[in-house]
């Protein structure tokens, strides 16, 4: 290696080790603030207890319907297409497609808990819907399975989350809100609820469900978002 | 001249012998805790900018002056949410555990002695430090030791508002998974809350703080050299 190629090599070598301990808040995935961001991922699995459950409130803590945010990533709120079935995909025994009718007939849940948007606000509402983890049970999960993706049919909507979180008891696919079909402002006909995450992983508009040996991204995610976001 | 060693004096946690009076270790964590808290400050703005209102949804707390009102973006950092929040939770970590061994060092070393507020020996000082202050009282009080009575005082303040802040931000982290926590502040909106009212006290502290060093370099002078070793008087 002549002298000025070392040198080359060595600035090149500095450049890159201060790349990586970085702040840089338009590429928060990268560098320290990365690197931060698994060391947080890994305490955040410690602290999760999946047999944990959220306060269940009573009907008075609801937040009035109006003051409870609805939010697009699209134009518009997305029309279900026709015919409209949820697919259970990835490492299970038996793929599923479930009709809305389908998913009435299974176990019924419902969740009232605090509502933790990564904004800020916190509301509350009532749930109603299936235990992700019952359709996991009619699927046959396979056990190398350690993720799942939620995906919407709304073109690029989709978010992935770890198995412990999505298989929690207050984790539901949910069909009803506050005692009424689901509207279409807040994900109908069916969407992800939970107690145990940030809103932004709750995919509305759901299409599939996989359930995967690696994890994906997910549309807020990819953007900079934090993957684990729980509560 | 020595004070006389006392009664039950252990070694390595009454230090004997003239001290200075900004042993080495409290000048590293508190020039990294200024870095930190403006970073921790400034990413905290930022991600109250997203949501500027305390309550829940539709339930504004009533007190809260600045309802709706984002904070000025000169007084943030990290650009947007994401960013602000990546921020905020990374250096989360190195504020708690400059805390920490700034802590560890503050009572192992017997520092707190001359720092704390001790109402017999502080508050009358502390009063007609104040007096002086406000221009009531010509003659200032004499400082017993390291500090007067009025420093004691805010400086405990300090340290006991601290505490708050890192236990409300693990409350907002983790509502669920430290359900007694943010139960115990009050549920989630009052830890939100809570969180910016300490930040808006140590913030407000900051500025008297800054005014008084400016009035007394000298004492920018130790916190950043040390300052020459000086046999205090008790009393």
């Amino acid at each position: 290696m002549s002298g000025s190629t070392r040198r080359r090599f060595l600035a090149g070598a500095g450049l890159a080790a201060l790349g990586g301990l970085a702040c840089d808040g338009r590429r928060p995935q990268a560098g320290f603030l990365g690197l931060m961001e698994r060391a947080n991922e890994r305490f955040q699995r410690a602290l999760f207890d999946p047999r944990r459950l959220a306060p269940e409130l009573p009907e008075e803590e609801e937040s009035d319907p109006a003051d409870f945010p609805a939010y697009r990533i699209g134009a518009v709120y997305p029309p279900p297409p026709a015919g409209w079935a949820l697919r259970v995909t990835g490492l299970v025994a038996r793929p599923l497609a479930l009709g809305l009718d389908d998913l009435r007939r299974l176990p019924a849940a419902r969740t009232r808990v605090r509502h933790h948007c990564v904004e800020g606000w916190s509301a509350v509402a009532s749930w109603d819907g299936v235990r992700l983890s019952e359709v996991a049970r009619l699927a046959g999960v396979d056990p190398r399975a350690r993720y799942v993706e939620f995906r919407s049919f709304e073109p690029g909507y989709f978010s992935s989350w770890d198995l412990e979180s999505a298989l929690h008891p207050q984790t539901l696919l949910a069909y009803g809100m506050n005692g009424a079909p689901l509207a279409r402002e807040y994900g109908a006909p069916l969407r992800l609820y939970s107690a145990v995450k940030l809103g932004y992983k709750m995919v509305k508009y759901l299409a599939e469900v996989s359930f995967l040996p690696v994890r994906t991204g997910g549309y807020w995610e990819d953007q900079g978002y934090e993957w684990f976001a729980g509560v | 001249m020595q004070p006389a060693p006392e009664l039950g004096h252990r070694p390595g946690r009454t230090p004997a012998g003239p001290r200075r009076p900004q042993p080495a270790l409290i000048r590293a964590t508190h020039w990294a805790n200024v870095v930190l808290f403006v970073i921790l400050a400034g990413s905290g703005l930022r991600i109250l900018a997203a949501y500027p209102r305390l309550g829940e949804r539709g339930q504004d707390y009533g007190w809260y002056p600045f309802q709706g009102a984002s904070p000025p973006a000169v007084l943030t950092l990290g650009g947007w949410l994401a960013g602000a929040r990546h921020w905020h939770f990374a250096f989360a970590w190195l504020f708690a555990a400059n805390a920490l061994v700034y802590a560890v060092y503050f009572f192992a070393s017997g520092e707190w002695r001359r720092r704390l507020f001790f109402p017999r020996r502080d508050a009358r000082n502390a009063w007609g430090t104040l007096l002086h202050d406000l221009r009531l009282r010509r003659a200032a009080p004499p400082p017993v030791g390291l500090y007067n009575g009025m420093q004691r005082l805010s400086y405990t303040g300090v340290l006991a508002a601290a505490p708050l802040l890192v236990l409300s931000g693990l409350a907002l982290y983790k509502p669920v998974q430290l359900p007694h926590l943010t139960a115990l502040l009050g549920g989630y909106d009052a830890a939100r809350a809570l969180h910016l009212l300490v930040l808006a006290a140590l913030a407000l502290f900051t500025v008297v703080h800054v005014v008084q060093v400016a009035l007394h370099p000298r004492t920018l002078a130790d916190m950043t050299l040390g300052g020459r070793p000086r046999a205090e008087t008790r009393s």
